[in-house]
């Protein structure tokens, strides 16, 4: 069976000409980049071009960009780098009820070890309101981390309005970018932003590595200690083949990102309008309009969102039921939960997300296979055929 | 009051990193140029001027400013 794999916010195959690239630096050029002999010139420049591209992608400098093993850790990094480094003093940090957990966790964690965090609520769209961000800040206020993008509703937060209240106040803005750079246009001066996590696999490179933009000026301590390597703020031998990867990834997402976003419209939007029209009881979930050209999600009642997932799979059909980072927890998403979703309807939720190699044929499939298989596992449910008897 | 060609902030870092990081920086700058590094590690007081000799280049100054070391290093070589 060919199957129709709508999962790339999960993981995107990885770019073949990125793979070319990635690999000399897995055999015969195989030294240290640190190393001052011969066998670390070429591993060296490779990582220095690499950089360059990356930086290039979000209009950064290339000495503002920082490799790291992934986007999680490149999140982790600015939250409690900004705070080890004690550029500034407070004990105050500001961030949103619909963060990924590898900005939320830390907040947490921050909260426990006597920080004070603001959890700033979303509407029923998902977005932030900027000016709770402004009446959130206090004299003392280290940090605002407030997601660029989240990836289980594809709402597109207000960052340029965020921004321009942070730069006010001379608080520094984290953003978690992870699902936007490479997706749509990310330029750190337009946006304002002081840190951005990004990470390869959302455009179509490698796993295991990501980066950390960090603005000129601002201070960050490393989290790992002990090395030269990222001008000491991320010690540990480069992982050179992933970042080189990373690099090639990056410059064709540059080049393409418009044609993507011109690819994914129709497709996401005749998805979204074709399962409202033909199955009733469901939801669209986040932004209409101010969302990520590739992520289409919904909340369909009476069904189990997992239950869906499974039984779309043996229609050739692969989508996700949320955040795959905590796909097993097997509870309701608090993204969804949030944005003012009751429990029994947030659990049918499903996200497609699409890539570049997403065709119309595809999204036809869904639309023939989805209305069949909510119809089947409502059949099943005992509270909607009561739903059926009572109306 | 000296005014240094370019800064090196390595607050936060412990050594030997500020010294080797100022060995890489110092190498992309021209001669007699000065670089200013920052630091907050107490070993930097006893690391820098060994560098500073070691590698022939000039150690104008060391001085402390609350936590923070500031050093004033001439490219020499």
């Amino acid at each position: 069976m060919q199957m129709v794999y709508l999962d790339y916010i999960a993981a995107s195959p990885l770019l073949p000409a990125a793979k070319a690239a990635m690999l000399p630096y897995l055999t015969e050029q195989f030294g240290n980049p640190q190393s001052r002999h011969g066998y670390g010139d070429a591993p060296r420049a490779a990582v220095a071009a690499a950089r360059g591209k990356v930086a290039n992608l979000i209009g950064a400098a290339p000495s503002e960009i920082l490799f790291t093993a992934s986007g999680s850790e490149a999140n982790n990094l600015a939250i409690r780098g900004v705070i080890a480094a004690g550029q500034k003093k407070g004990r105050h940090l500001i961030t949103s009820v619909i963060e990924h957990v590898s900005v939320a966790h830390p907040m947490k964690r921050l909260a426990q070890e006597g920080y004070e965090v603001t959890w700033l609520p979303v509407d029923r769209a998902g977005r932030v309101n900027p000016n709770d961000v402004a009446r959130a800040i206090r004299p003392d206020t280290l940090l605002v981390s407030i997601l660029h993008a989240n990836n289980e509703i594809g709402t597109v937060q207000p960052m340029t309005e965020i921004a321009g209240i942070t730069q006010a106040a001379d608080v520094l803005l984290h953003t978690d970018a992870v699902g936007t750079v490479g997706v749509v246009p990310f330029d750190v001066d337009q946006l304002g932003v002081d840190l951005a996590g990004l990470a390869a696999p959302s455009f179509y490179g490698p796993k295991g590595v990501g980066a950390l933009y960090v603005r000129r000026g601002v201070r960050i301590a490393p989290l790992i200690d002990g090395g030269v390597q990222e001008g000491g703020r991320r010690a540990g031998t480069e992982n050179v083949a992933a970042i080189v990867g990373m690099g090639v990834a990056a410059e064709v997402a540059r080049r393409q990102i418009d044609a993507d976003a011109a690819h994914f419209l129709p497709l996401r939007d005749g998805l979204i309008d074709g399962l409202l029209k033909t199955i009733d009881r469901v939801h669209v979930t986040g932004h209409r309009v101010m969302r990520l050209p590739h992520i289409a999600s919904f909340a369909v009642e009476y069904v189990d969102g997992e239950a869906l997932i499974r039984r779309l799979e043996k229609r050739g059909i692969i989508a996700a039921s949320g955040s795959s980072c905590s796909a097993d927890a097997l509870k309701i998403s608090p993204v969804l939960t949030a944005i003012g979703f009751a429990a029994n309807v947030a659990q049918g939720a499903i996200v497609f997300s699409m890539g570049r190699e997403t065709t119309e044929a595809d999204i036809t499939q869904v639309l023939f296979a989805m209305p069949e298989c909510v119809a089947a596992l409502r059949a099943a449910s005992p509270l909607f055929s009561r739903l059926g008897t009572a109306s | 009051m000296m005014t240094p060609n370019d800064t090196l902030d390595t607050l936060g870092l412990f050594c030997p990193i500020p010294v080797i990081l100022t060995a890489r920086r110092i190498k992309q700058m021209p001669l007699d140029q000065v670089l200013e590094v920052l630091s907050d590690d107490e070993g930097i007081r006893k690391d820098m001027p060994a560098w500073c000799k070691n590698s022939g280049n000039e150690l104008l100054d060391l001085v402390q400013d609350g936590r923070v070391f500031k050093c004033y290093v001439r490219r020499c070589r």
